[in-house]
């Protein structure tokens, strides 16, 4: 099962081996994870997706609450948290497809940022699995190349993470 | 006051109360050395390799209970320190190990003697700080000590650049240190130790499983205390070894691999396990699936990643072990009323483990013409002093050792348990006898371990450290040989040592004393010349070759189908 993860981190030399050795040293795996600072002095956050049962997802938990540069982390396995994730995504356009790939932008809410006679590039957000979608829509028509951020997630409701 | 940053360094470690470092010089860190020639609190030990000097700052720290100190240069020093520190780490050993480190400008590039060595022992440490300038030395250091030694200890290592150690600065120890992200849970909760009592007070086969957490912790008396109040069967682990007295009848010795039989048997049948300090390794469970079919498990450790790593737990309790098991006895004494009615349904267990400490007792068949390494062991039990500290290195002399020793105190016992370091036992006694002078520190090793930090006997024998080094000399690496035999048809791939080697003249050349022991009647004359020696000696006993670690349960096997001859 794919869990989602929110990690506070001290913004150290080395905190991001230090969660990727723990990873791989201990066989977890890690389907995409994006880090940045946050509003706070000094804190960074990491989204990390991984797959597990309940025994590896704890394990998880508990081996990087371990590691002295985690202040906290925040398990959104429940679905407590909205996710969201950024695609650019450059697709062959010509003839006909050009007037479908607008089609999808459009459905999709996504955006043209960059346009020649054979292509579009797309800046597409939201859910992964919309912008699994939208991949799915662009595919048949020649994806050159995708980028995408990987998940952000943030509790839903009134409070911050720490209150 | 200004001084250089090695100054400061070294005044640091006086903040924390170090006494004994063991170190080894070399280009980037001799600021620090050159420091140290006129820092008189501080007693320097050279080791004649990094890896001994680091299992002998080890050797302290398990001996005391207080932080082992370390200091290598950088690149191949610091790479030498790697197999200490991921022995101490695997036994959650409170270490400080000093790296030093090329100037910060050439850092990462290819430097002479460079290395990165934060990256290098990354998961092998508690954690690690790279220090970048001379006025974060003190609060590094602080938070270097605070972190090794609270919560689960662990080695912590600090790469301290040469040019930070030349940079001028202020000494200001700072009192207190609040690292935001690093908060142990120290405090049992009440509730869950309520909870933990009456699951007792429901049981009617339970056993103590001790691991070396409770050595750690400092917990040897309330586990003594508490299996006695509510006359619980105790096994310990063989980190946990000394953490309750082996005289004492509710004792069932070591479990595991080559633990005693009435141990396993018991975890096997018990209806409740309370593990205190120990981490249910695979050497302990065996085959998990059939571990301890019919016991609920309440699992009290100051780490929470050790709960419900490997078996499901009825009852977690995080905290110190001292902490929670002081909080037991309390609540024991407020059910008192119930506590004989317990102790008196426990009589038809205590019968069951009579009868398997009866059918299967630990043994061996004596012999009048070669010397078994199980009667040397009892021997030096019967010889030593009743507080003699013992390291062992890794192998059949060190099962030997936890199966025929009978430990009774605590930090009586200095063994690579989770590593399983071949090399540990010669250092890590040194550094036991530089902590304790006074005391008879004895570290039996095999012959092939013996081999792996030999040249310590230098350092012995330089800085007066009287420890006597017993091998038992079976001219084999005994213990995979004992697999070799037993599971691979005798094929004994490169486990003959079969150079025989003059521990005597060897003994000699660094200038020790060394004694022979070739058959039984040997045994306890050479024990006592070489206890009576009053500088380092080596006893040398040509043992049994092809004697066998028994009982055994094979890897993968459930713990209740154990070889008892083979």
């Amino acid at each position: 099962m794919q869990h989602t993860i929110s990690v506070i981190v001290e913004n150290d030399f080395g905190v991001l081996s230090r969660v990727a050795t723990l990873f791989s040293g201990r066989g977890f795996n890690i389907e995409s994870l994006s880090v940045a600072p946050t509003n706070e002095d000094g804190l960074s956050r990491m989204t990390i997706v991984t797959r597990g049962d309940a025994q590896i997802l704890e394990q998880i938990n508990k081996q990087l609450n371990k590691l002295i540069d985690v202040l906290k982390v925040l398990d959104f396995s429940d679905g407590s948290a909205i996710e969201r994730e950024l695609a650019l995504i450059k697709v062959s356009a010509e003839d006909d497809a050009r007037a479908e790939v607008l089609r999808v932008v459009d459905i999709f809410r996504a955006k043209i940022i960059d346009v020649t006679p054979k292509s579009y590039t797309i800046e597409a957000t939201g859910n992964p699995l919309k912008i699994d979608a939208i991949l799915d829509l662009l595919r048949p028509l020649g994806l050159k190349e995708v980028v995408r951020t990987g998940s952000v997630a943030i509790g839903r409701g009134a409070k911050g993470w720490n209150g | 006051m200004k001084m250089n940053g090695a100054k400061i360094m070294l005044e640091c470690l006086k903040k924390e109360g170090v006494d004994t470092v063991f170190g080894y010089p070399g280009g980037t860190v001799i600021n620090l050395y050159d420091a140290l020639f006129d820092f008189k609190e501080i007693r320097h030990i050279l080791p004649r390799h990094e890896q001994a000097g680091t299992h002998a700052a080890d050797g302290y720290a398990r001996a005391t209970g207080r932080v082992g100190v370390a200091i290598a240069t950088s690149g191949p020093g610091a790479t030498n320190t790697v197999t200490g520190i991921a022995t101490a780490y695997m036994d959650s050993i409170p270490m400080v190990i000093i790296t030093g480190q090329v100037p910060t400008a050439l850092i990462g590039n290819d430097a002479f003697q460079e290395v990165d060595i934060i990256g290098i022992t990354r998961p092998c440490t508690k954690h690690s700080f790279l220090i970048r300038d001379v006025k974060d030395i003190a609060l590094t250091m602080k938070k270097a000590f605070y972190i090794a030694r609270s919560g689960r200890p662990g080695p912590v290592l600090v790469d301290f650049p040469k040019d930070v150690q030349m940079a001028q600065g202020e000494f200001h120890y700072p009192e207190t240190v609040d690292i935001r992200g690093y908060k142990p849970n120290l405090s049992g909760h009440p509730r869950q130790v309520e909870k933990a009592m009456a699951m007792i007070l429901d049981s009617r086969r339970p056993v103590m499983y001790v691991g070396g957490g409770a050595v750690l912790g400092d917990a040897a008396e309330p586990v003594t205390l508490l299996a006695r109040k509510l006359s619980l069967p105790v096994t310990t682990t063989l980190m946990g070894l000394g953490s309750f007295p082996e005289s004492d009848d509710l004792s069932l010795g070591m479990l595991g691999m080559h633990g005693a039989y009435c141990a396993n048997m018991a975890m096997t049948h018990s209806d409740l396990i309370i593990a205190i300090g120990a981490r249910f390794d695979d050497r302990v469970t065996g085959k998990l699936s059939t571990f301890a079919p019919h016991a609920k498990i309440i699992h009290i450790d100051v780490d929470p990643t050790s709960i419900k790593k490997n078996v499901r737990v009825d009852l977690p309790i995080v905290g110190d072990v001292k902490d929670v098991l002081t909080k037991m006895i309390q609540q024991a004494d407020k059910s008192n009323g119930k506590i004989s009615e317990f102790v008196a349904a426990l009589s038809p267990w205590h019968d069951d483990i009579s009868g398997w400490k009866e059918k299967h007792p630990l043994s061996y068949k004596q012999s009048s013409t070669i010397i078994k390494p199980q009667f040397v062991i009892q021997k030096l039990r019967e010889l030593s002093d009743e507080d003699a500290i013992i390291s062992t290195d890794v192998g059949q002399h060190q099962m030997w050792t936890a199966q025929f020793f009978k430990f009774n105190k605590p930090r009586t016992l200095l063994t690579s348990g989770g590593l399983g370091t071949m090399g540990f036992g010669l250092p890590s006694a040194m550094g036991a006898q530089a902590a304790f002078p006074n005391r008879q520190v004895i570290t039996i090793c095999g012959d092939g371990g013996i081999q792996m930090n030999i040249q310590e006997m230098a350092t012995l024998v330089q800085n007066r450290l009287p420890v006597k080094i017993v091998i038992l000399n079976n001219n084999f690496l005994g213990m995979v040989r004992q697999w070799q035999e037993l599971f691979f048809d005798k094929r004994y791939s490169s486990t003959c040592m079969e150079l025989p080697i003059d521990y005597i003249k060897l003994a000699d050349a660094y200038g020790a004393k060394g004694f022979l022991a070739s058959k039984p009647g040997d045994v306890e004359s050479v024990i006592k010349q070489g206890f009576e020696e009053k500088g380092p000696v080596i006893m040398e006993f040509k043992i049994a070759r092809e004697e066998k670690v028994l009982p055994m349960v094979p890897a993968g096997a459930s713990l209740n189908e154990m070889v008892l001859n083979a």
